[in-house]
């Protein structure tokens, strides 16, 4: 992003930076190295984390601090909050979600008319521009291709033999060789814990009280929780999607998403008798991605699927 | 030997090739092992080729291969990782499952294999090749004691007693530990699998 060697072109200079501790450990790292190449300033919202369920003090402890931030960001940008256009983006970001909630529960159909290899990419809206009109659009004329596709039965993967559910980030670097390696198996991915995270907290996100229900949904990311609800979310993905194996990336750039992965496998493998595979891989660092050792594994995977 | 040959399975390791030949009943009936050549294709070609020449071999016999190699053997008419080759030869040659400890050349892997011998689950080391093959051919090397007599992983006595210690295990030693990549291969294509 700083040599502009992107297909979006360079990062524009920030007026202001802010990171939430409800995330991958790198983040906060690489937001303070922006903050230092910029001169920015940078807030930190700190997340508790959330063992079992959120207490009423967690969730006034983090609106606090967004209302903190608030004074700071009218500095940064001139102009003082406009509690209704706040509500409008709240309510944009609910209906984008919503959608994109949608777009994923299509998965369940057989072939799925969408893998998650095209959630990877088409999530980027959900990330960066949740709050836009145009965002909703996008995903409503999305959600109406994918029931074309389902009419039509037309699969994400030409011949659906098998069915895979991912957890974790992606491996960013290397989408189109992993995508194809399934693929030409007839492996379909067709649920990830990661893309369906930026969805499941649409019922949260609650337009007349916008800074209260930020708050929330901040502290209840996946990546947040306890590794209990992980499993809990693996286990009702893996009846919902129908899924016949589940692969765990264990990623070294996102250790709170990775913690108790090596147990929800035992246990997928244990109580549902679905086999599972760990990972180990980075979703950012291709040094820690060894292709020849990958690939082994994966098609040792696909030959256990009995593909 | 000769025309009784069905299937070739080839396993082409990071230290050692081996080929094998099943027969109508799906035994083991003929295998050869070499230390793998940097130039794969042409030994593979080589090897193949003797194989053609000393079991007689018919036209549209099947190779299966496997082994970090595999994807070399252009000869192949299908390419399996030695995973589920390893677990399909012990299983052949034992007749029962259980958990299968393959120390290869320079990676080791260990498979469950269920009572019906397929793979229920493995895990393979990532980076550190010490204690595999590789690691006991050099240290005989300084030894100065022939590999033979040290004996190759699983022909290593030390090895076997050390696994059934820590697992308090018996620990059950194949006829061919070395071949049961190759000789699963053979058998992929085989009603015998």
């Amino acid at each position: 992003m700083l040599s502009g060697k992107t297909p979006v072109g360079r990062l524009p200079k920030p007026d202001l930076l802010l990171a939430s501790t409800n995330i991958c450990q790198t983040v906060l790292y690489w937001y303070r190295v922006l903050a230092h190449h910029f001169g920015a300033p940078l807030i930190v919202i700190d997340t508790p984390f959330v063992y079992t369920e959120t207490s009423a003090h967690a969730v006034e402890y983090v609106q606090r601090q967004i209302e903190e931030s608030i004074p700071i960001a009218e500095q940064a940008a001139g102009q003082r909050l406009d509690e209704s256009k706040l509500k409008e983006v709240t309510r944009q970001s609910k209906r984008a979600t919503e959608l994109w909630l949608e777009v994923m529960e299509r998965g369940r159909h057989r072939p799925a008319p969408i893998s998650v290899f095209d959630q990877f990419t088409l999530m980027a809206p959900i990330v960066e521009m949740r709050g836009e009109s145009f965002t909703v659009d996008f995903y409503a004329a999305l959600l109406s291709e994918i029931d074309e596709r389902i009419a039509e039965g037309v699969g994400a993967v030409s011949d659906e033999k098998k069915r895979v559910l991912w957890d974790n980030l992606p491996i960013w670097y290397r989408l189109k060789y992993l995508a194809d390696l399934f693929a030409e198996r007839g492996v379909a991915l067709v649920a990830s814990t990661y893309t369906n995270a930026w969805a499941e907290l649409a019922p949260m996100i609650d337009a007349e009280r916008p800074i209260e229900s930020a708050a929330r949904t901040y502290l209840h990311p996946l990546l947040n929780r306890g590794a209990g609800y992980k499993l809990a979310t693996m286990q009702r993905m893996i009846a919902d999607f129908q899924i016949d194996g589940a692969i765990l990336h264990s990623d070294r750039s996102c250790k709170p998403y990775s913690m108790g992965q090596m147990d929800q496998r035992d246990r997928l493998m244990r109580d549902l008798d679905v086999p599972a595979l760990l990972l180990e891989a980075d979703h950012a660092d291709p040094r820690a991605f060894a292709e020849e050792q990958v690939a082994n594994r994966l098609h040792a995977f696909i030959e256990m699927l009995g593909v | 030997m000769g025309n009784d040959i069905r299937a070739l399975g080839i396993d082409v390791g990071s230290t050692t090739v081996k080929v094998v030949g099943v027969d109508a009943e799906g035994s083991l009936a003929w295998h050869i092992v070499k230390p793998t050549d940097p130039r794969v294709e042409d030994q593979v070609s080589r090897l193949l080729a003797r194989a053609r020449a000393e079991c007689d071999l018919s036209d549209g016999v099947p190779v299966v291969a496997t082994g970090y190699g595999r994807g070399l053997v252009q000869q192949a008419t299908r390419k399996v990782t030695e995973i589920t080759c390893h677990a399909r030869g012990i299983f052949r040659e034992l007749g029962h499952g259980g958990t299968l400890v393959d120390i290869g050349g320079q990676d080791s892997k260990v498979i469950g294999v269920t009572a019906k011998g397929e793979v229920r689950d493995f895990a393979m080391n990532d980076k550190c090749a010490a204690g595999t093959g590789r690691f006991l051919e050099n240290t005989a090397q300084r030894l100065r004691v022939p590999l033979d007599e040290m004996g190759g992983v699983a022909q290593n006595a030390a090895i076997r007693q050390m696994l059934a210690d820590e697992m308090s295990a018996d620990v059950i030693l194949p006829r061919h530990p070395q071949l049961m990549g190759a000789y699963g291969a053979a058998l992929i294509n085989t009603t015998h699998s």
